[in-house]
């Protein structure tokens, strides 16, 4: 198992600059749920003339969102794999994490995994959101290669938009510098 | 096919939650002195116009305000020119505001030349009371003209989002940053807001589905679309200038990597293939290239390529980490983001010499936007332990901080110019 892992890692290295199989595009949805308002005052026609109305041509219409709830993974285990400053290798004691995640998706494969890349706060926040998915896709790699369908786990990045730990000093830095795992 | 819900509540239009006061620092090369004096009926009208104008004129860096004293003026008045003069004023613009029979305001401005002693035009604008702030900068817009030959663009809008509470929201501002509105509010965050051409529409990435995807959102309406949610990550949308594509950095095949995106079909063809990140696409002003950041040489640099893809050349050649490139609508300068000595600072690029300058002293400066008239930049900074927005001018001189109340003020981007 070790040295199973410990090629894996090393193929994970190699293929890091290479692109990965080419998905199926998802066909974008319209968002037919929204129910836009336009609220007294701010309403969007120019101002006519002597209509009387208070119609300003400023309207900016107010949209709530939410977000959807996360589902169960692997009990007793990290969902979080930490790495190095400016790194995007897998680092050795992240291995029993990953290998725990691999078995419990090739165990459940009806569930999926999102596999969340994460920065630390240094930098603008979308060249930090593509090093999070560069960390995110290096993960993703390491369980494809433990046997998990790679349809089965997604790579996604928040860049440096949700720090685990807030504060500008190494010891947040390196605590932010991750990916987690979302079911 | 992804298919997810969206539950969106109907919140009464909050008022004005961000409070902004313009704080200049600096002091530019050549300031002309300028009176705007209070106008006639403004003390009961539910904006002070005057302050609005002088407040736009003075963060342009090329207007000083003097204090208008004891005087009342308004479009009617004969100026007493020597009275003027001794105070140094080279203008002078008065006015009055008029509630209608059917509350609509009439605004009257006249501006004179105090130097010639003679008038140098008058203005006229009649607005719904919700529009006051807008004419005000309409007005400021006007006097700017006037004064320097410039187009003004203070009647613009900017749109940026706040943190604070645990809640994200994306406003669209006054080009002061007051008279803000929300247009989205998440729990989640929202990052790179980008106006589309004709400023009808935004496009932005929100993670309230737990990942980047790009939307784009009527703001009048709130209507708003998904543009792409592909397989991993969606983000840094940029409109081309005909609107009818977003051209993005999506992670759909491994990597991220620049696509367009056609808005009406919602497919996607990708622009350019490296081995590493190409991300922040950024159309040049006449729109026959783009911008974009890429670590294909080992660190983050600012390329161009042709905007329907083709060979790129690296534009950013000091350092090893210059990221969020800004071209000026007049074609003339790029802004962005160097690091230098683990400083992140704004730059300012003159693209015919290729020589750049820092224009700030801060440490952690993010994403600038040009204003319509090229003479602005517009970005994000940590100020007092709190992220705030800046607008600076092009030498650098005159800044003035964008203040807000409660949360951290982040992700600027300048609207194009209002018809």
């Amino acid at each position: 198992m070790r040295l199973s892992f410990l090629s894996a890692l090393l193929l994970t290295a190699l293929l890091a600059g290479c692109s990965s199989g080419v998905k199926l595009s998802d066909v974008p949805v319209e968002d037919k749920s929204a129910s836009p308002r336009v609220t007294a005052g701010t309403g969007a026609n120019a101002s006519g003339v002597g209509g009387g109305q208070n119609n300003a041509q400023t309207g900016v219409a107010n949209v709530t969102a939410e977000k959807s709830a996360p589902g169960m993974g692997p009990a007793g285990v990290s969902h979080v794999v930490l790495f190095d400053y400016d790194s995007f290798v897998v680092r050795a004691d992240a291995r029993s994490v990953i290998e725990a995640h691999a078995r419990f998706l090739q165990a459940n494969r009806q569930r999926k995994a999102m596999l969340e890349g994460h920065t630390d706060e240094r930098g603008g926040r979308e060249y930090n959101l593509a090093l999070g998915q560069k960390r995110a896709e290096a993960v993703q790699r390491a369980l494809v290669l433990l046997g998990v369908p790679e349809s089965q786990v997604e790579a996604v990045s928040y860049g440096k938009e949700k720090p685990a730990a807030q504060g500008a000093d190494e010891a947040a830095f390196a605590k932010n510098r991750r990916v987690e795992f979302k079911y | 096919m992804l298919r997810f819900a969206l539950a969106c509540l109907m919140l009464l239009a909050a008022p004005v939650m961000a409070q902004f006061r313009v704080e200049v620092t600096g002091v530019g090369m050549t300031q002309m002195p300028i009176v705007v004096a209070p106008f006639k009926g403004e003390t009961t009208s539910p904006q002070k116009l005057s302050s609005i104008v002088q407040a736009d004129l003075e963060r342009s860096g090329q207007f000083k305000g003097l204090d208008a004293g004891a005087a009342t003026l308004d479009e009617l008045s004969r100026p007493d020119w020597s009275a003027w003069r001794q105070r140094s004023a080279d203008a002078l613009l008065g006015g009055s505001m008029t509630r209608l029979a059917d509350g609509r305001f009439d605004i009257r401005a006249r501006l004179w030349d105090v130097v010639r002693g003679q008038e140098r035009g008058e203005f006229r604008n009649t607005v719904p009371a919700a529009d006051l702030r807008q004419a005000a900068h309409r007005l400021a817009d006007w006097v700017y003209q006037q004064l320097t030959g410039t187009p003004g663009a203070f009647a613009t809008r900017i749109a940026y989002v706040t943190k604070a509470g645990g809640r994200y929201t994306l406003w669209v501002a006054d080009s002061d940053g007051e008279g803000a509105q929300a247009a989205l509010s998440s729990p989640e965050p929202i990052i790179s807001p980008s106006w589309s051409p004709q400023g009808t529409h935004l496009a932005y990435v929100s993670f309230e589905t737990r990942k980047p995807v790009i939307y784009v959102h009527e703001i009048a309406s709130g209507q708003r679309r998904v543009i792409a949610n592909f397989r991993g990550s969606n983000s840094a949308p940029a409109w081309s200038p005909d609107g009818s594509s977003l051209v993005a950095s999506l992670s759909r095949e491994g990597g991220s990597q620049l696509f367009r995106v056609d808005l009406a079909s919602g497919e996607a063809r990708r622009l350019a293939s490296s081995a590493g990140i190409d991300t922040e696409p950024a159309f040049s002003a006449d729109g026959t290239a783009l911008y974009f950041v890429s670590d294909r040489g080992g660190s983050p640099q600012i390329y161009r390529m042709p905007a329907q893809g083709g060979p790129a050349e690296r534009v950013t050649f000091n350092g090893n980490y210059n990221i969020s490139p800004a071209p000026s609508p007049d074609g003339r300068w790029l802004a962005y983001i160097s690091r230098i000595g683990g400083q992140f600072r704004l730059q300012l690029m003159d693209l015919a010499s290729g020589q750049s300058t820092a224009l700030t002293d801060t440490s952690a400066d993010e994403r600038p936007s040009f204003a319509p008239n090229s003479r602005l930049i517009v970005y994000a900074t940590v100020a007092q332990g709190r992220e705030a927005l800046m607008t600076t001018t092009l030498d650098g001189r005159i800044k003035a901080r964008l203040v807000g109340q409660g949360g951290d003020i982040r992700e600027p981007d300048w609207g194009p110019a209002r018809p």
